[in-house]
């Protein structure tokens, strides 16, 4: 078997595992067990992808794989990976591992809860090793219906509401997501011999007809940009987020918010370029709008959830926002940040859950002073915080100095003005970030009750370092990242240029 | 050329102690913490001593002109093939210089904190937060390109905000630390905007290109105009932005008195000798580009830094809280530095600007840094930090005293001390440039010395207060600081700086303009000895004097009201003006246009589900009645 | 043959007023069991359809006969069932009243 379907394969062993556990401290084991088994494959998979670049292979894609699925409609199962995949698949298998300790206390319905999480999972996986867009799709699919059952058994607060809320809008985006693939389908050859393929490769070199693209351009990209938290479709993140259990949170802010972006890029952008050139400025609006929008939305929300929800929503945006200005260093920018902000957004769901598991409340202003008692978990926060204010040595600053970079190679107006009003952003972000800090962990203790809180155990600890190593390795030392996408990027950049 | 990559060891070893401190500070005793810090900065400061004197004295200057030289340089992020953040070590004369002052400062603070911070909780976590600052400092100070230089510039930020919010647990410092952070990060925003347009224009980061006479820089300056100034004027004041908010210009100062939380030491370290002058260091690293192609942005600098000065100093004349005196006057001699820079040029004597304020900016680090830790000798000793609960402190606080008269003469401009030497350098070159500016230069040379005594005859004369218990001096590990820092601000002043640090490179010679330093020292002498009268004995003189300009007292002792003006933006407009819309907006108009999409639906569906009655002849009839019609209508359709 | 003389119409009217009359009942009825007689009226009018055609078009062949059986054994069968399911809703509603038995709606 191929290394790449390994990825699905052992999220699915890991399921049936668990469905034969017989208590939570067996579930327990077999997810971590099954993860841990998953995060090395990703390690494996990272070396030996750098490895085969150093040895000069230039193919773009590596490790492919093709077999037919269901031949009337050309349908296949064709998986492969480039620089861009490697870096999701990395951050997915640590945002994954984190999430399996984050939920170590998660006691009502362990076995299901573990299954969801981890189909979900498999799910993702999928998604980012597919080069069929059926296929892709389908992954989509699996990775976003687990989360209604995630959010609506295990969440807390209004969660039938928020799941419903949030599945039907994602429903919403994949609705618009299967009219565009198959309006890319059935456009998909220029020829006239009906010849149609779901193969990404294959559409990108054929070329899709203008018109078309014209139509099915803001479809794919709107659907995508639903999961991407794109403004003004982005309000089931707020509550989705607020609802769920911590590690679906982690899941959802920290990848699977990801696949819109990603989705958003190489399925709008990599297969319809000349309409994104066209179309582009009305979207950059929208992510403009996201990016400050969701920035100043933060700074007075009072649940720490929210806070971060919102947070997203200007992260994301700036995924977005780099994406649509289609240059190389935007690109590279927007993958870094797609990595970055899935690691940040995972700790910081994970922290508010160990939070809240200890204060039970999210309300900051009911809480003060933690640092004092709860020094672990307060030190990653303030760290995590600064790494999403964009603190140099960690990977929030790499992206959004990238994407900022990068959008500034653009010489006209409209981008200039757009770029420096996504800049300010920063200074919103750091506003936010320390009034939640000041307020959450400085400052005199507020309520007595919190004095005789206990400190992060073991599997905390583990859970936040994993993804803390990860913020800092990629912010002290970017370059192999940076090059490994860059390496992949250039090609398809090259190709959007040529076209236009 | 002599190899300098030893020099790498200069940040490391900070960043060393920091990260074993940072991860493991809490096993140990605290003290150990304390040492090791000190042990760290101990060795980094007797490489930089090396680096300086092999640099200056025994390498010298190569045909007539000090080398630039790139002691290590590595890529450390690729945006495109020639826009790239190098990490490395630029070895030319002002990092030398630069390197000498932030290590020995730091060393003192080190030192002094041993004794200072004894016995405080978090001792440990204060070292590992000095070490912290002491490596990104370092690393700002050598780096060789302007990105680099940006990073550790948003990193001194983040060790000075953890720094000033060390007393985490007082909200007072909390606030603190969160406005100083805030408000230089919204500066760096224009610095991060004015590095995109430099770059973007230039096509590199690189300092060595950059201002290279003959660089990519100085070749596009005649780029585009926006409002009458090319873009590389544009981005140049938008980078002097960032300085500006380093370096507490105005109107970006506001958060350099509340800085004054933090413990005295970092005050000595951060906000008097290193951080701050970060933005001077900043303009004189980019003064060719500046000189060269932007005199546009020279020129908000210098008028900038000129109103700065005059505007803390006379915010100075009426603060109570001795810190916050010092530390408004040390934004008025950091004007005093901008301004230099700003009235300077390129080359030779016309950049007399330029060295003087280098030579300014050593010389104000070791005399500040002595007043600051001479002020926390005091507060060490009277528990507060009002010059209302001090007076007649001379005979307790010997040694403090003795230092504490030194810096304030240094900084009255005093001769044969330092202080002197450098002022009339700044002095002489304004005149030359702009007499406006000299006027102002001159006002403040009186007014800080007025306000330098006013500070000293209220701690050490006048009646004794009633303490606590009677003050003593500090220890010697807080007094042997004191002592090398007042030898360095007597000394200082005589380093040939003119053949040292000059804005071409190239050695020159500068001479003492009498015209200029004997109204100077006239005009300092008529502070002190108006200080006197007024503060030396207690007498009603100052109150009758306060009510008898009463509106500009007040302004003073407010500040001219400029920190309201930012409660105001902020919490006014930012937050009720623009958060908290947002925010019931989203949830109002965005999040109900989602949830009235839902409702459509129910509504729609729950009118509509009358149909299935559960009648199963309603079905029928349903059912009949439409086969009928279709019948009907088939027949119209196909029977003609 | 017995038909001969009576024109197709006569048995085309008998059973179309046959078929209304057990769709009228069928609709308005609101007892089961007279709705199942409905029911066989409706069939028995297209049994005699079948049966009439059979003889006036394709005399020498009985397709249109054999169809009618089935149609009465089929008719047989759904008796059978469609009584056990109204003995049932009997038992359970104690009414065989359609508008009794409205479970199955929204």
């Amino acid at each position: 078997m191929d290394i790449l379907s390994l990825f699905v394969v052992i999220p699915v062993v890991t399921v049936i595992a668990i469905m034969f556990a017989k208590n939570l401290e067996q579930t327990r084991w077999i997810s971590a067990t099954g993860m841990l088994i998953q995060l090395g494959l990703a390690a494996f998979l990272v070396f030996s992808y750098l490895h085969e670049r150093n040895m000069g292979n230039t193919a773009h894609w590596l490790f492919t794989y093709d077999t037919v699925w269901f031949s009337s409609l050309n349908i296949h199962y064709t998986v492969g990976v480039d620089g861009i995949s490697v870096a999701m698949i990395a951050l997915t298998s640590i945002v994954v591992f984190a999430g399996i300790f984050a939920s170590w206390e998660m006691k009502y319905l362990s076995r299901e809860f573990f299954i969801s999480l981890i189909m979900l999972a498999s799910g993702v996986f999928g998604f980012f090793i597919s080069l069929d867009l059926f296929t892709m799709f389908l992954f989509y699919e699996v990775a976003v219906i687990p989360m209604y059952l995630l959010i609506g058994i295990w969440g807390s607060g209004p969660k039938e509401y928020s799941a419903m809320k949030l599945t039907l809008m994602l429903m919403g985006g994949s609705a618009l997501i299967m009219v565009g693939l198959l309006g890319i389908y059935f456009n998909s050859d220029p020829t006239g011999a009906m010849n149609f393929t779901f193969n990404l490769n294959e559409i990108a070199e054929r070329g899709i007809p203008i018109e078309a693209q014209r139509f099915f351009f803001p479809m794919t990209f709107l659907g995508f940009g639903v999961l991407g938290a794109l403004f003004p479709f982005h309000t089931w993140s707020p509550d989705g987020h607020a609802s769920a259990p911590t590690a679906v949170s982690m899941l959802h802010a920290g990848v699977l918010m990801k696949l819109g972006g990603y989705g958003a890029f190489r399925v709008a952008i990599y297969l319809m370029p000349q309409a994104a050139h066209e179309q582009a400025w009305i979207f950059i609006i929208l992510t403009a709008v996201s990016v400050v929008y969701g920035a100043f939305g933060a700074i007075v929300q009072k649940d720490l959830k929210y806070i971060n929800a919102y947070s997203s929503v200007s992260h994301c945006g700036l995924v977005l926002f780099a994406i649509l200005m289609m240059n190389q260093t935007a690109l590279n920018g927007a993958v870094i940040q797609m990595i970055s902000h899935g690691l940040m957004t995972a700790l910081f769901f994970a922290l508010i859950g160990m939070i809240y598991g200890r204060t039970h409340t999210r309300l900051i202003n009911e809480m003060g002073g933690l640092m004092k008692i709860i020094p672990f978990l307060g030190v990653v926060y303030v760290i995590a915080g600064l790494a999403s204010l964009g603190l140099p040595g960690l990977s929030g600053f790499v992206a959004e100095m990238t994407i900022f970079v990068g959008a500034y190679q653009h010489t006209d107006t409209f981008h200039r003005v757009v770029t420096i009003m996504a800049t300010t952003s920063i200074v919103v972000t750091a506003v936010y970030i320390l009034r939640v800090v000041g307020i959450l962990l400085l400052g005199p203790v507020r309520n007595e009750h919190h004095f005789s809180l206990t400190d992060a155990v073991w599997w905390e600890r583990l859970s936040t370092l994993t993804l803390l190593v990860a913020i800092a390795a990629i912010g002290i030392a970017p370059l192999w990242l940076s090059d490994m996408i860059n390496f992949s990027l250039k090609p398809i950049v090259e190709r959007i240029v040529a076209i236009l | 050329m002599t190899n300098y990559s030893y020099t790498l060891l200069i940040p490391l070893i900070p960043l060393t102690i920091f990260l074993l401190t940072g991860l493991s500070g809490h096993r140990f005793k605290p003290i150990y913490s304390g040492l090791a810090g000190t042990m760290g900065l101990t060795m980094a400061a007797f490489l930089s001593y090396i680096t300086a004197i092999r640099y200056f004295f025994i390498d010298g200057p190569v045909n007539g002109m000090y080398p630039q030289i790139k002691a290590i340089s590595t890529v450390w992020l690729r945006f495109t093939d020639t826009l790239h953040i190098d990490m490395g070590i630029l070895i030319d004369p002002i990092s030398v210089m630069m390197l000498v002052v932030v290590t020995t400062v730091s060393l003192m603070a080190h030192i002094y904190s041993l004794g200072y911070m004894k016995g405080e909780r978090g001792f440990a976590r204060f070292y590992s937060f000095l070490s912290l600052f002491s490596f990104s400092m370092l690393g700002l100070v050598l780096a060789t390109n302007i990105f680099q230089m940006y990073i550790f510039w948003e990193l001194v930020g983040v060790s000075s905000f953890l720094l000033i919010g060390f007393y985490y647990e007082k909200p007072s410092a909390v606030a603190a630390s969160k406005k100083a952070f805030i408000v230089t990060r919204f500066a760096d925003l224009g610095f991060l905007i004015g590095i995109l347009m430099l770059s973007f224009t230039t096509d590199t980061f690189d300092f060595i290109s950059l201002t290279s006479s003959t660089g990519p820089a100085i070749a596009s300056s005649a780029g585009t105009a926006f409002m009458g100034l090319s873009v590389i004027s544009w981005a140049l004041i938008l980078i002097f932005i960032g300085g500006a908010g380093k370096s507490a210009m105005f109107p970006l100062h506001i958060w350099l008195p509340d800085a004054m939380e933090g413990p005295t030491p970092v005050s000595a370290l951060i906000h008097a000798a290193t951080m701050v002058v970060a933005g001077v260091y900043l303009v004189a690293r980019l003064f060719p580009a500046y000189a060269l192609t932007a005199p546009d942005a020279l020129h908000v600098v210098a008028w900038v830094g000129g109103f700065s000065s005059l505007f803390a100093a006379v915010i100075a004349l009426t603060q109570i809280d001795i810190k916050r005196v010092l530390a408004f006057s040390t934004m008025s001699q950091i004007g005093y530095m901008m301004m230099a820079l700003g009235v300077s040029g390129y080359g030779d004597h016309e950049g007399l600007g330029y060295m003087a304020s280098m030579f300014h900016l050593f010389t104000h680090a070791m005399f500040k840094a002595l007043l600051f830790l001479g002020a926390g000798s005091i507060i060490h000793a009277v528990h507060s930090n009002n010059m209302t609960d001090m007076g007649g402190l001379r005979k307790y606080l010997p040694i403090t005293h003795i230092t504490f008269l030194i810096a304030c003469l240094t900084i009255a401009g005093i001769p044969p001390l330092s202080g002197f030497w450098s002022k009339d350098e700044i002095l002489a070159a304004a005149l030359h440039h702009n007499p406006v500016l000299f006027a102002i230069g001159f006002g403040v040379a009186g007014l800080t010395a007025f306000y330098m005594f006013r500070l000293y005859y209220n701690i050490f004369w006048g009646h004794d207060r009633h303490y606590h218990h009677t003050p003593h001096e500090s220890p010697l590990v807080m007094t042997i600081p004191l002592m090398f820092l007042a030898l360095a601000a007597i000394f200082s002043g005589f380093l040939p700086f003119s053949h040292m640090v000059t804005s071409d490179l190239k050695p020159f010679e500068a001479h003492t303009d009498l015209a200029v330093a004997i109204p100077s020292v006239l005009i300092a002498l008529a502070g002190i000895g108006v200080a006197t009268v007024m503060y030396r004995k207690p007498n009603t003189l100052p109150d009758r004097l306060a009510s008898s300009i009463k509106v500009l007292y007040t302004a003073s002792l407010r500040k001219f009201w400029i920190d309201e003006i930012y409660q105001f933006v902020t919490k006014k407009i930012l937050f009720a003006g623009v958060s908290r819309p947002i925010a019931w907006f989203d949830r109002h108009v965005i999040d109900a246009t989602m949830n009235l999409v839902g409702w459509v639906v129910v509504t729609t569906s729950s009118k509509i589900k009358g149909f299935q009655s559960g009648q199963v002849q309603q079905y029928a009839a349903v059912f009949i009645s439409s086969v009928i019609l279709l019948v009907l209508v088939f027949v119209y359709l196909f029977s003609n | 043959m017995m038909t001969q003389g009576i024109p197709l119409y006569y048995f085309l009217i008998i059973s179309t007023l046959m078929f209304f009359i057990g769709v009228f009942g069928f609709l308005t009825r609101r007892n089961l069991i007279t709705m199942l007689m409905s029911i066989e009226l409706v069939l028995n009018s297209v049994n005699i359809n079948f049966v009439a055609f059979n003889s006036y078009l394709v005399p020498h062949r009985m397709q249109g006969q054999f169809f009618s059986l089935i149609v009465i054994a089929v008719a047989a069968a759904e008796a059978a069932v469609a009584i056990a399911i109204i003995i049932n809703i009997y038992r359970n509603f104690r009414s065989i009243e359609t508008d009794k038995v409205n479970e199955m709606k929204y």
